[in-house]
């Protein structure tokens, strides 16, 4: 009971804190890492039909043949499908974390200021008017043509958002969210002309869309979004440090050798590529974008040197998690996975409203 | 129909004599496809459904994998089928991928909204179920039913044909109707209505004045049990509808949405009901 009464050195003075939090960080990102490495396990080991994953282990190591079931539920179904699902929640949740290091404002997100709109509407683009390409130009893009006009599309919502809420160096919030709105309805309504056009065939692929849902996960779409995401997220932690001092603002960032118009459009970039790349493979998935952040922030502070590599393992095994969810609950169907995020998300979200009033009316 | 379910259940006993290795674990995907399944005896076959097949009530009863468009891979095979049989449309096409490569037998039944194309599901099923005879039977006896509805509507003067609008849904008070190439488009055919609207292809929400121009004589919808849909009071109070000649007279007819749509067993049943609805005393 005296050594508990006693002070602790750390909390004796403020300069303690930031080595602290580091410390805590890193310690959090070994425990992220293993609980990425169990979401992973759990996610291939549970779903709608009942194999032994650890049958199948046990036969891969002893030489047997694995059933054609077997085959297909563990390598066609589940494996591309965590791969995808890790690559998506770590794109959302550093995309969110990126934005709202370059907006000043933990409320900036994706999903939430059009940009996700933005990468929808370049993907339903895609869909219908993709067949009004010249043929040459088809067979060049192949299945590329979606995920590069779904970061298009990002790309340029974020620049117009961007320009129309910042003035004089200043970001308004309340600017950013209004020009959000309207850029999603144009987006919106772009995309009803759109759906009025489209087939049967092609309106099938676009309710894909709105919902959002990994069950069309395959490698081949893997592939394509794991080399983009990556190098997108790689991007940004090597931005960590300017965003840090961004956060004191425009012109101390500058005083303090921060390139910083240089800095922005590289963030933008990334942020474009990472959530266009992945709501082209997966449709509108809500909330990871802004809760992932949020949270961590709350636990180990807001220094993005460590904040960005553990938004993307958080991401990541918080959307595994919400996956097994949209796969397990209505087995032999699915849930979208969209709705499962926004079901637990959006109270998460309002929570944070409610704890920091203040962010919206600066 | 009982001259078919004598047929079915005489044949099922030979089958399981001498075709043993026939499907026996059936995933149907589709409320018709479902209907016709049960309607060739072959129920006991069937180890799950889709979102879709809610009819006969025993269908309700099986594992449901999901919306015909948007199956799982892991869902359908979780149900572990021996042959999947398929109205036009499922998807999406990574899901039928993954299926080709588990080596299930996927059958995919053409779509018509008309008689003949409800006599070429039910010989796609049969095949697929290895019951050809049966559904010789089933399809002679349904052809009998539809040649019936057929002579009855032809009968009708081209003068007295009533102007039919198909609406889907009323939306927020859009409108969303039926153009041509739909099953709603059949139907109405079907029961010797014209379609109000021919101008297009497909399903789509509509203008109040392309409505109002269409000038529909009755309003048709899907009965969605309860009072989910709007009701005739609301519906008919709609701005797009309330200039039309169906407002005027109160004709609104509302008639389950699988019995309507499915083209079915159930579908010359479903025309004759129909037609009775749109003239009096036929």
């Amino acid at each position: 009971m005296v050594a508990l009464s006693e002070p602790s050195p750390h909390s004796l003075t403020d300069q303690a804190r930031p080595l602290d939090r580091r410390i805590l960080a890193r310690r959090l990102s070994v425990l992220l890492v293993g609980l990425l490495a169990i979401a992973v396990v759990i996610n291939l080991a549970l779903g709608a039909s009942d194999i032994s994953l650890w049958g199948a282990l046990g036969k891969l190591l002893s030489g047997e043949e694995l059933t054609t079931l077997e085959r297909v539920v563990l390598w066609d179904i589940r494996l591309p499908r965590i791969i995808l699902c890790v690559l998506v929640g770590a794109a959302l949740a550093v995309s969110g974390a990126v934005m709202q290091g370059l907006f000043r404002n933990p409320l900036a997100d994706p999903g939430l200021v059009g940009v996700g709109a933005g990468a929808g509407l370049g993907a339903i683009i895609s869909i219908v008017l993709g067949g009004l390409l010249p043929v040459g130009l088809q067979s060049l893009f192949g299945s590329y043509v979606t995920p590069v006009a779904a970061f298009v599309g990002g790309w340029g919502s974020t620049l117009v958002l961007y320009r129309v809420s910042t003035r004089g160096g200043r970001t308004s919030v309340a600017t950013m969210l209004l020009a959000g709105i309207a850029l999603g309805a144009l987006a919106g309504a772009v995309s009803g002309i759109l759906v009025y056009m489209a087939d049967d065939q092609q309106l099938r692929d676009l309710t894909f869309w709105s919902m959002g849902s990994l069950a069309g996960a395959t490698w081949e779409k893997s592939m394509i979004a794991g080399p983009v995401i990556l190098l997108a997220i790689a991007g940004s932690t090597w931005l960590a440090h300017g965003l840090n001092c961004l956060a004191l603002g425009e012109a101390a960032a500058a005083h303090m050798g921060i390139p910083v118009q240089r800095m922005k459009n590289a963030a933008i970039f990334s942020v474009a590529a990472a959530t266009g790349v992945a709501v082209a493979a997966t449709g509108g998935i809500g909330f990871v974008g802004i809760v992932v952040p949020h949270v961590l922030r709350l636990a180990t502070g807001p220094d993005h040197g460590t904040l960005l590599p553990n938004a993307a393992l958080l991401g990541g095994a918080l959307l595994l998690g919400a996956d097994l969810i949209s796969r397990t609950i209505i087995a032999p169907a699915e849930l979208p996975i969209g709705i499962v995020t926004a079901v637990l998300g959006a109270p998460v979200f309002l929570w944070i409203l409610l704890k920091r009033r203040g962010l919206v009316d600066q | 129909m009982r001259r078919t379910l004598l047929a079915a259940s005489l044949s099922a006993l030979l089958c399981s004599s001498f075709a043993a290795q026939a499907a026996d674990r059936v995933l149907s995907i589709g409320g018709s496809v479902t209907e016709i399944i049960y309607a060739l005896g072959a129920g006991d076959r069937l180890i799950a459904r889709d979102t879709t097949s809610t009819y006969p009530e025993a269908a309700n009863d099986l594992p449901d994998v999901g919306y015909i468009r948007a199956l799982s891979p892991e869902g359908v095979l979780s149900v572990d089928p021996d042959l999947i049989i398929s109205e036009a449309g499922a998807g999406p096409v990574e899901t039928l991928e993954v299926l080709t490569r588990a080596e299930i037998p996927f059958v995919e039944v053409p779509d018509g909204f008309d008689g003949a194309g409800i006599l070429a599901k039910v010989a796609a099923v049969g095949t697929a179920l290895e019951l050809e005879e049966e559904a010789a039977v089933l399809a002679e006896d349904l052809s009998t039913g539809l040649d019936a509805v057929a002579a009855k509507t032809a009968s009708l003067p081209e003068s007295e044909r009533k102007r039919v609008l198909f609406i889907l849904s009323t939306r927020g008070g859009r409108i969303m109707a039926s153009g041509t190439h739909t099953a709603a488009d059949g139907i109405i055919r079907m029961a010797g209505g014209i379609n109000a609207l021919s101008d297009f292809e497909g399903y789509k929400l509509m203008t109040d004045e392309a409505v109002s121009r269409a000038a529909p004589e009755v309003i048709l919808m899907m009965d969605r049990g309860g009072d989910h849909g709007a009701p005739d009071a609301e519906l008919l109070a709609l701005p797009a509808i309330v200039t039309t000649p169906a407002a005027k007279t109160k004709s609104v007819a509302r008639m389950n949405g699988l019995y309507l749509l499915g083209f079915g067993p159930r579908t010359a049943d479903a025309a004759m009901d129909l037609a009775r609805a749109l003239y009096e005393g036929l």
